[in-house]
């Protein structure tokens, strides 16, 4: 078979992309349709360039899903084909057989794995981490930030000093610290694991009983399953075996993050934490200075509640902001790990290591190192924008 | 302002202390040990030979004693082993132990040996950080200038077509890692594959001899990623100045444009990008790691990398003194800059 032209690839990927195209329009359909109820979400839709950042994160979710469901990818992300080591895009896959995608669209690496399907694998596993990691982050940042800025004093001093030490560090260096196989072997990581995924559930715990705490008929039901449903979760998630940390036996276990992944997401959330602290922190400062919180302490309302209640509903369009280009840190984070080899297995599709290993015969060959450097270039964009329309718009109000 | 420094200062000083000591404790875990036992002594080594090696050689001790030693606030230890050998942290080649110093620390300016380049860590720390700095002042010439006249432009005339096209860059430099632009620019200037080749896909030679073709890349990677955070808030800044009462007054009075721009404006509309650049100094160093690892340009970054890859203990350590240091010093000299620069804010 006669290797494709430019010409011909093109048409091939994005008819490869299919699935995602028809989702996005659907979305954008749906969306445009009802964006006049919709709150800010709609909203978004009246500005050209939080739709054009919209449109770039939905492709690289949808991609990421659809790829991890196997519907875009054209071969196994990790199989090897014999003769197609470092071939430039669109190579016929010799000895194909039927039922084979007959091309290498884009390629293939220095390992004869086709770079179309890792990048593709890729987005999975950035679209899976990073806005949980980010979320984490969040909790961890607004479940100490709130009573830092709300209460100030020596509590205040003490959370602030923690987290400039954080920020002091060098993240690169940090990286390095935490991710290298000898400190997971003390279980260093597993144990920051426990203290940081604990966050979410003192937050759930804590707002939903400032809000209902007078009337325990409704509280104590909705505490006890939300937080057995939460904690069980935790346990599982913090719970591995290969690690220190083997609370829950295995048939409770739900399900296992795999070891490198686990200390990974567990460094970026501790990185991340400290400037969404800060940030939490200084809107909490600003905002209970305002007469609806001094309505609300007048009422007599708890601490908790006018923080979790009060402040932090009125804080949401700056945080909600920061969280989208918080994602986007946060993947060109992921993708630093994986340049330094760090944490990933070294086989793994992520775009961080595909362009670390692409770099390598950069001036030779292009095609390993671009695809990936391009689509993290893209998402990391698309959030950028949507976090700037999102900014637009919420300013209009 | 005395009292505010010397609180700042001594804030530092704990924070120096703080970090200094995590990073003491990270690597000095027992695996790291086990690691470095079995690299410096013998691949083979039996459990007790490790144990034997690291009691020896005093890292088999309690790890606040060990910091204080390395810091050199408590006197080094010293071993004599049953065959009368002598291992002491103090002792160099050709001292005996009386004549060596009891205190040997940072702190004295011994900061210990590389197990990986085999020399003084000292040494190797300030040749690395000399290569660095060349780099990073090439870095500050181009992105500072640059990413100030793109916020200028962009925010002199909020929501014009200009400053929509420059934002957007601003906005696409910000959401470039390094590893992405360096190798975008490698591809499209460097490669041999496309057939540019204006400039050189490494910075090795650019230790001894840095010129146009092989210093350009690197700088311009760094460079490309921190201009568009500073242009963006440079951006801010002006649209909020030419905002101002007084510029509006300037206009009624029939100023012209560049006249007010340049003489009413921009003196105001500095004062935030100054801090914003100051504390760019922390990105600025990930930045460097990352395109000397790239570019294969053996200053700071990559010397971290080495040590951290290699488990070279005390190398690291003072790589990570050296850049806290860096970062905690930036973020004073902002906090100054900003009080001298704007005599509105006052520090009691």
């Amino acid at each position: 078979m006669e290797p494709l032209t430019s010409a011909e690839i093109i048409p091939r990927i994005l008819w490869q992309f299919l699935p995602v195209w028809i989702a996005l329009l659907g979305l954008f359909a749906l969306s445009i349709t009802f964006k006049r109820r919709s709150g800010l979400y709609g909203k978004l839709f009246d500005s050209t360039i939080g739709m054009i950042g919209f449109a770039l994160v939905m492709f690289w979710v949808f991609t990421g899903i659809f790829g991890a469901m196997d519907l875009i990818v054209t071969h196994d992300a990790l199989a090897q084909a014999s003769g197609m080591k470092n071939k430039v895009p669109g190579t016929p896959l010799r000895g194909a057989e039927a039922g084979d995608y007959p091309y290498y669209l884009l390629g293939g690496d220095n390992l004869a794995r086709d770079v179309f399907s890792r990048t593709i694998k890729g987005a999975w596993i950035v679209v899976q981490i990073a806005p949980f990691a980010t979320l984490f982050a969040f909790m961890v940042g607004i479940t100490l930030g709130l009573p830092a800025g709300y209460y100030g004093g020596k509590l205040d001093t003490l959370l602030t000093f923690v987290a400039n030490l954080v920020l002091a560090f060098p993240v690169i260096l940090l990286f390095y610290l935490l991710v290298t196989p000898e400190i997971v072997a003390t279980g260093i990581p597993s144990y920051m694991a426990a203290v940081l995924f604990v966050f979410p559930l003192i937050f759930a715990g804590v707002l939903l009983n400032s809000r209902y705490h007078t009337r325990p008929s409704v509280r104590t039901p909705l505490l006890i399953g939300v937080l057995a449903l939460m904690g069980w979760l935790y346990l599982s998630l913090v719970s591995d075996a290969g690690t220190p940390l083997k609370v829950l036996p295995g048939w409770l276990d739900l399900f296992d993050v795999p070891g490198g992944i686990l200390v990974v997401f567990v460094a970026v959330v501790f990185v991340n934490a400290p400037t969404v602290f800060r940030i939490v922190r200084g809107l909490t400062l600003d905002i209970k200075t305002r007469d609806y919180v001094a309505a609300a302490q007048t009422r007599g309302e708890g601490g908790w509640y006018i923080m979790l209640w009060e402040i932090l509903p009125n804080a949401r369009g700056p945080l909600i902001v920061d969280f989208c280009l918080r994602i986007g840190y946060t993947t060109i984070l992921l993708g630093t790990l994986g340049f330094f080899g760090l944490g990933m297995p070294p086989e793994s599709p992520d775009w961080g290591s595909t362009i670390n290993e692409g770099r390598k015969l950069l001036t030779i060959y292009l095609h390993p190192a671009l695809p990936p450097a391009l689509a993290l270039l893209s998402l990391v964009l698309g959030l950028n924008l949507l976090a700037d329309g999102l900014r637009e718009e919420s300013l209009r109000d | 302002m005395g009292i505010f420094l010397l609180r700042r200062l001594g804030v530092m000083l704990l924070t120096t202390l703080c970090l200094t000591f995590v990073v003491f404790w990270l690597t000095n875990l027992q695996p790291n040990l086990e690691k470095l036992a079995k690299t410096q002594g013998n691949m083979r080594m039996t459990d007790t030979q490790v144990a034997s090696w690291l009691e020896e050689r005093g890292y088999a001790r309690p790890i606040l004693i060990k910091y204080g030693e390395w810091l050199g606030v408590l006197p080094g230890y010293v071993n004599v082993s049953t065959d009368g050998s002598v291992q002491a942290r103090c002792l160099d080649d050709g001292m005996t132990i009386e004549t060596a110093p009891r205190y040997c620390g940072v702190l004295q300016g011994e900061w210990g040996y590389s197990t990986v380049f085999r020399e003084d860590v000292s040494d190797i720390i300030s040749i690395r950080l000399g290569l660095t700095a060349k780099l990073m002042l090439w870095v500050m010439i181009l992105m500072v200038p640059s990413a100030l006249l793109l916020g200028v432009l962009a925010g002199m005339r909020e929501g014009s077509r200009t400053d929509r096209a420059l934002s957007t860059i601003s906005i696409t430099t910000t959401a470039t890692p390094e590893y992405v632009s360096g190798v975008i620019l490698i591809a499209v200037f460097a490669s041999s594959a496309v057939g540019l080749k204006w400039f050189k896909g490494t910075a090795t030679s650019a230790m001894e001899d840095a010129n146009f073709e092989n210093f350009f890349l690197p700088i311009l990677t760094i460079a490309l990623f921190g201009m568009g955070y500073i242009a963006r808030m440079t951006r801010a800044s002006m649209a909020e100045v030419m905002t101002a009462q007084y510029i509006r007054t300037a206009r009624l009075k029939g100023v012209s444009f560049p006249n007010i721009v340049m003489k009413h404006a921009l003196r105001n509309a500095l004062i935030a990008p100054f801090t914003v650049i100051m504390l760019q100094f922390p990105w600025l160093l990930n930045g460097v790691v990352i395109v000397e690892t790239l570019f294969n340009y053996k200053g700071f970054g990559w010397t971290l990398v080495q040590a951290a890859g290699n488990n070279d203990i005390e190398l690291l350590l003072g790589v990570s003194v050296v850049s806290v240091i860096v970062v905690l010093v930036t973020q004073l000299i902002s906090d100054i800059g900003y009080v001298y620069l704007n005599p509105r804010i006052s520090v009691s």
